[in-house]
């Protein structure tokens, strides 16, 4: 493509939205407030990566990806999509990009899903040859056969999800947001969506960015993560680097010899549980184990060790704590209009 | 080219899916047809009393009952077709998907509520008029060239409802709950179209106003083309129509423009 930097194909820089929310302060009397839902939000996607987009509810992700697909005009900042400026040339940009929602369909309900998939043709002008290519594509790798002349009304969620991203792909888009695209599915049917998206980022060198509250989904598809809280940027990069950044624990699991009280005197560690004789000791992930265990050995008579990594939702769910406390989002000091959490 | 076979394809599915539920259709008919003969008996009522009431001789009035039933479903005198369904992805926010397809939104309506009003036009229009027509005595007219200036007045009539409907949908942005919007629509259409009583019954500056409502060319204009009965002609009828058709779908297209730009689309 030469309209677009392929090392910046999707461009966001300070990107900001404020609402305005109006409320009553008495009788007839309305105050009216900003909320910045998003503000100032800078990142650049590769083409063809896979990102996931995650954030607490209500941190600005919907607006932000609004913004990204151009029905929401940003109040400030700039954006770029695939080369083109997602508010001022929508029409053109849809073309280009696929939309799947978990929780919204793209489908219509009374029909079958082969007649939303023709009108999905029309609309986006597919050549015939290459919309029945797609077709027999998204249906083989996502076992749809013999669900195409079934009324969507009649699918069942798993299924309607893969019809869902059937007819986001039927126009070989750019670029593809998912938002929440395993919500409510069972393992199978997760594993099929993750197995499929893995494929077509690459094979096909979709850039994919995903937006989602199970981070399972990101654990397994994406190598970079974007997490964003009260709309403000809180961490950019690898998924592994995550574990420093929200301060992550790891764990060492030591079985003594014998029950001995709460393990002491190690530096930079300390008990956090003890049954019998198996006790847990917690220390920061950036730190190293090798040390501790000198220490721990040394100073115990140790049976065995183990040793877990920080779970990534504890180090989440960590960093959204972190960033409660901090200056509102708000312009007007803090008026109690706060982004839905 | 592309936009005119992707209209059509619209349109077939909007024909399509309405001619799913047999059922309901049947079920409309029935409804329909009750409700032609409530009308009936009420106007033989009126114009006993007062004949040539309006304009119209006895079966002249009931051909405007019957009339009306046939065009109710097809032209939504009582509201509904599209616009339930617009208003409510207004109210959840799946007209966000709407807007992420590369199609203009009051075009995509229109055409799938035309070919709402195509099934409708056949399947809730023709038995009830038929059924009308085996009872009463019905001025019905014998000349082709009539009922092709008929079809043509409901295509309008179709098109300003259409018109109308998505102005009152399109409020939703803004009221984000529209229902008593809707139930208002309903029965300002019930009245103003015509339906409950013809609007040449209305004497005075009442009367003229109504008659010059955009709701008048919703069954007003068409049962007086099929009855031959519009002042000056059927041609200044169509014309009426094609008015009021032309200005609020231009209505209509600068309330989007303006919804779209300032709107927040609701729901995650």
């Amino acid at each position: 493509m030469s309209d677009a930097d392929d090392d910046a194909f999707i461009a966001v820089t300070d990107l900001t939205k404020t609402f305005r929310v109006r409320r009553r302060s008495g009788l007839l009397r309305r105050t009216t407030s900003e909320v910045r839902a998003v503000d100032g939000i800078s990142f650049t996607l590769r083409r063809g990566e896979m990102t996931g987009f995650i954030g607490p509810n209500g941190a600005g992700k919907s607006t932000t990806v609004k913004m990204l697909t151009g029905i929401l005009t940003p109040s400030g900042g700039r954006l770029r999509v695939a080369g083109v400026d997602p508010w001022k040339e929508r029409t053109r940009l849809v073309r280009r990009i696929g939309v799947v929602f978990g929780q919204r369909t793209t489908l219509w309900w009374d029909l079958p899903l082969r007649d939303s998939f023709g009108l999905v043709r029309r609309m986006y002008r597919i050549p015939r040859d290459r919309f029945e290519e797609n077709l027999a594509r998204c249906v083989e790798l996502l076992e749809l056969d013999g669900l195409l002349d079934v009324p969507v009304r009649q699918l069942s969620l798993g299924q309607r999800m893969r019809g869902d991203i059937t007819a986001a792909l039927l126009h070989d888009p750019d670029v593809l947001y998912l938002d929440e695209p395993t919500i409510g599915l069972d393992v199978i049917s997760k594993a099929r969506v993750r197995r499929f998206l893995a494929r077509l980022n690459a094979e096909r060198g979709t850039t994919v960015l995903l937006t989602t509250h199970d981070l399972s989904d990101i654990e397994q598809l994406c190598e970079r993560v974007v997490v964003i809280d009260h709309g403000r940027l809180m961490y950019d990069g690898a998924l592994s680097g995550l574990h420093e950044v929200g301060q992550g624990e790891r764990t060492l699991v030591v079985d003594l010899e014998r029950e001995l009280p709460p393990v002491e005197g190690i530096t930079g560690a300390r008990t956090v549980r003890t049954e019998g004789p198996r006790q847990w000791l917690a220390f920061p992930a950036s730190a190293s184990a090798a040390p501790l265990v000198s220490q721990l050995v040394a100073a115990y008579p140790v049976v065995d060790l183990s040793l877990r990594e920080p779970d990534i939702e504890d180090v989440i769910a960590r960093m959204y704590e972190g960033s409660e406390g901090r200056s509102p989002s708000t312009d007007s000091g803090r008026p109690g209009v706060q982004p839905q959490r | 080219m592309h936009l005119l076979r992707l209209n059509l394809a619209v349109a077939a599915s909007g024909f399509r899916r309405y001619a799913t539920y047999r059922v309901a259709t049947a079920a409309g008919v029935f409804t329909n047809t009750v409700f032609g003969f409530i009308l009936a008996y009420t106007f033989l009522a009126l114009w006993h009393e007062r004949p040539h009431l309006g304009g119209y001789d006895q079966s002249q009035a009931l051909t405007f009952v019957w009339t009306g039933q046939a065009l109710l479903a097809a032209v939504a005198l009582l509201g509904g077709g599209f616009q339930d369904e617009f208003h409510e992805r207004i109210r959840n926010g799946d007209v966000a998907i709407d807007l992420y397809r590369p199609v203009d939104l009051q075009l995509w309506w229109l055409a799938h509520d035309l070919g709402r009003a195509a099934f409708q036009l056949v399947g809730r229009g023709v038995a009830p008029m038929a059924a009308g027509a085996l009872v009463f005595d019905l001025a019905l007219p014998s000349s082709p060239a009539v009922w092709l200036l008929f079809l043509l007045s409901a295509l309008l009539a179709i098109v300003v409802s259409f018109a109308l409907r998505y102005l009152w949908a399109l409020c939703g942005f803004w009221l984000l709950d529209a229902t008593g919007l809707s139930a208002l629509s309903t029965l300002m259409s019930l009245f103003f179209s015509g339906m409950l009583l013809p609007l040449t019954v209305f004497p005075g500056g009442f009367g003229d106003a109504v008659r010059w409502l955009p709701w008048a060319a919703t069954l007003q204009v068409p049962a007086d083309v099929l009855l031959g009965a519009h002042p000056g002609g059927s041609l200044p009828g169509l014309a009426f129509q094609l008015v009021w058709a032309v200005v609020l779908l231009a209505a209509g297209r600068l309330l989007q423009f303006v919804a779209t730009r300032k709107v927040v689309v609701q729901g995650g």
